[in-house]
């Protein structure tokens, strides 16, 4: 195993694992201010149970998120040296931004909100839930910026010693990838919030206890989960989608396996690409949609791979390819259930709907999945570049760091979070099943584990 | 601009050192002082709402590393790789125990993650301050900036150390005590009963420890690096920073004797900024030595960013920061006082 491998697994497998938990503090940060809007509004105490019981699950993935967050920003210089050394004037800037403005806020109001409700008025708490929420999204922003210059650099000049320099503050921060991006992404955490609500709301229905936070959290749930899963496709995912196309065609070309260059290209639903011939085995095809999709026409001519030198062919292929196949295809999943869940809901037929309940109950694991193969999209297609067009992955790993300690810490970190990934689940399996506290004139026994 | 970005990158160092480091003190405290379990969670009640945020600042002061001096960065980040990552590893252990602790009742496994939280504090403290020893010791650069170090060699400071020898162990020695009597007090302000009592008693034995400790490892610098005090001897003025090392820790003897618990955390707050800026001042402009000989030694000028990079990180960082200092100060007012636990009287 090379050492530029192992500092690419080293990185991949802890910033996967780290992002289980972001993704839904930032999804879930939406809906705890929706429930706590709604007690503002309603003064119903109801909401407010519901509001501090999301709370604590939201505190339990932040903690987890923060632990586990640490060591993607130090990993910027333990496995990535070289890559630091040239960019950090540009990427360091972001990154530090994300730690001023954002986790600032958040541990600040996060801490209010899950200690402080007594000390607090009640206006002062909603407060502090939104901007627990605002801070995730702002921490979410500084992220994208930074993946988003490395994915389509802008805004940069070079200096003498081969370092980058910030040309223009607001360009690096408006990137246009960036806003695609960070709009695709971040609908995308709403949408495991949205389903991680609606599978407790389905979980307590189908028990058959703690029904009114069952359908609290089902009405939150699916709403947000309708209008996400739709906006997830159309047109955050269109959008980012054809930008690709335009400044990446490598990665399109990839991800679609398209490996010739056609007028009227098809696109692939099911098949494996098959790099020594260059053809998809066992394909399914809908026909011209791949054009259709990406400029609008059917008989549009989109860059296959063997338009692109050998060398700068994505080099996981293969994995890009079914990377983003996985996605696509769990995305349409999501928009048909939610579609279909909102559709009862309106005809008050949900909550006793039980293969919908069943549904939405099994596919809360599903948008961690889609996610994280976007996210494995995203970065696989952007290879064998590490900034896109200057500066190749092998050049910027840390090369006074052996292969062998890098496996070394890449052991540590699978046996640690192995037993992280356990403790978790532990943890918020307990909060689950006792649930927000019992509304006084329901008259149910919590289960005394 | 060298000049302002080194000494923001020094004020990151010790806001999070001043305020994580009674995170870590309380955690050693948690294995030595509470009889009881209503005092092991009045313990962690005490730093509950604020040990995150107070991490943070480790985040944004790396942060602020990373963009204002990246050959620095990218240099000590992969040249101390190892200890790096097994103070990483730490801080995931750490955190994840007070999570636990906070969330569930645990039965027979309370035991064991109280005694993991109070070793991962204190081994986290040791590698801090021998950390710092590592930077102010030196380390055998190569001739294009980078490095790397084993966990140890043969225990002593020369050309090809490792990052544990005789005066790195010093530091962390200084880091653990001085951190454990800064957690002593913040409890003796926070506690209440003879829990804040143990802690007000404990701080005496801690306090005759660290002023050793701070004598030998300010001669052990001398004699490991004397370019150290090159500074002083230029800017005679700056012999302000080791006086108010001493006076500081004069003053915590005093007001902890007093009764003052809130004015003798201070002057432990006191404490940590004099220790650190002074050994920041000795290095100055110097941000990394090296043991392989002076024309190695990655500078202030070497290893800083673009100017335009930093004149537009100056605007951001001020308000930002500004920000920052105005969400801690208001948690802390929030927070003031004795800690309530729920179901406590009160």
């Amino acid at each position: 195993m090379t050492a530029e491998l192992i500092h690419r697994l080293h990185f991949a497998f802890t910033i996967t694992f780290h992002y289980l938990f972001p993704q839904l503090t930032m999804g879930l940060g939406l809906l705890i201010v929706v429930l706590k809007s709604v007690a503002l509004r309603t003064g119903n105490e109801q909401w407010d149970r519901a509001a501090r019981f999301w709370g604590r699950i939201f505190g339990i993935n932040f903690v987890f998120g923060v632990v586990t967050g640490i060591p993607m920003e130090f990993e910027f210089g333990t496995n990535w040296a070289r890559f630091s050394q040239v960019s950090g004037g540009v990427i360091g800037q972001p990154l530090a931004m994300e730690g001023v403005f954002s986790f600032f806020l958040e541990s600040a109001f996060l801490g209010l909100f899950l200690y402080g409700e007594k000390r607090l008025s009640r206006l002062m708490h909603w407060f502090s839930a939104v901007m627990v929420f605002v801070g995730s999204w702002i921490s979410g922003f500084f992220i994208i910026v930074t993946d988003a210059w490395m994915q389509h650099p802008v805004a940069y000049d070079r200096l003498p010693n081969g370092q980058f320099e910030v040309l223009s503050f607001w360009q690096l921060l408006l990137n246009p990838w960036g806003l695609l991006q960070y709009a695709h992404n971040m609908t995308g955490a709403v949408v495991t919030g949205a389903f991680v609500m609606s599978a407790v709301g389905a979980f307590y229905l189908l028990e058959g206890r703690l029904k009114d936070y069952g359908r609290i959290f089902l009405n939150v749930g699916v709403t947000a989960g309708v209008i996400s899963s739709i906006l997830i496709i159309f047109p955050t995912g269109d959008l980012h989608g054809k930008y690709v196309a335009r400044y990446q065609p490598a990665a399109i070309a990839g991800m679609e396996g398209l490996f010739k260059t056609e007028e009227g290209a098809g696109m692939v639903l099911i098949g494996q690409p098959n790099e020594e011939t260059g053809l998809i085995d066992n394909p399914i095809v809908v026909n011209d949609a791949l054009s259709f999709l990406i400029y609008g026409t059917t008989r549009a001519e989109v860059k296959g791979l063997d338009q692109i030198p050998r060398d700068q062919w994505p080099t996981a292929l293969p994995l890009l390819y079914y990377a983003y196949h996985i996605m696509a295809g769990l995305g349409t999943w999501f928009a048909l259930l939610m579609i279909a869940s909102a559709f009862l809901l309106w005809r008050k037929q949900l909550y006793t709907a039980r293969w919908a309940l069943w549904a939405l109950l099994l596919s809360f694991p599903l948008p961690y999945i889609a996610n994280t193969a976007g996210w494995m999209t995203a970065e696989l297609g952007r290879q064998p570049w590490l900034i896109y067009g200057l500066m190749r992955t092998s050049e910027g790993y840390s090369n006074t760091v052996s292969a062998s300690n890098g496996l070394f810490t890449l052991l540590g970190f699978m046996g640690l979070y192995a037993l992280l990934g356990i403790l978790f689940t532990v943890l918020i399996y307990r909060e689950i099943s006792s649930g927000p506290e019992p509304v006084a004139a329901e008259t149910q026994v919590v289960h005394a584990d | 601009m060298g000049f302002i970005w080194f000494w923001l990158v020094a004020v990151m160092i010790v806001g999070y050192v001043v305020l994580d480091g009674f995170d870590l003190g309380v955690g050693v405290l948690h294995l030595l002082l509470p009889r009881s379990e209503q005092e092991r969670r009045s313990i962690l009640a005490s730093i509950g709402p604020v040990w995150d945020g107070n991490e943070v600042w480790l985040l944004a002061g790396g942060g602020t590393l990373y963009f204002a001096f990246p050959l620095l960065y990218a240099s000590a980040f992969s040249g101390f790789y190892l200890p790096l990552m097994i103070v990483l590893w730490l801080l995931v252990l750490r955190g994840v125990c007070l999570e636990l602790r906070n969330h569930i009742e645990l039965g027979m496994w309370k035991g064991l993650l109280d005694s993991l939280f109070g070793l991962s504090s204190a081994l986290l403290t040791i590698f801090f301050g021998a950390a710092l020893a590592n930077v102010l010791r030196g380390v055998p650069l190569q001739a294009d900036g980078y490095f790397f170090l084993p966990l140890w060699t043969n225990w002593k400071p020369g050309i090809h150390p490792g990052i544990l020898d005789w005066y790195t162990v010093i530091g962390g020695l200084v880091a653990l005590v001085a951190l454990t009597l800064h957690g002593a007090l913040w409890l003796t302000i926070k506690a209440s009963g003879a829990l804040a009592e143990r802690a007000r008693r404990l701080v005496s034995p801690l306090w005759a420890a660290l002023v050793a400790l701070t004598l030998a490892s300010l001669a052990a610098t001398i004699v490991v690096r004397p370019a150290s005090l090159g500074n002083y001897f230029q800017y005679p003025l700056t012999f302000i920073v080791p006086v108010g090392v001493v006076a500081s820790l004069a003053a915590i003897w005093l007001l902890n004797r007093g009764a003052q618990p809130l004015k003798a955390f201070l002057c432990s707050c006191l404490y940590l900024f004099f220790m650190l800026a002074g050994a920041c001042w000795g290095l100055y402009p110097t941000l990394l030595p090296a043991t392989t000989g002076a024309d190695r030694d990655i500078t202030l000028l070497r290893a800083i960013s673009g100017p335009h990079t930093l004149a537009v990180g100056l605007v951001w960082w001020a308000f930002g920061m500004a920000l920052a200092v105005a969400y801690v100060v208001f948690v802390y007012s929030k927070f003031r006082g004795k800690v309530d636990l729920p179901g406590s009287a009160h």
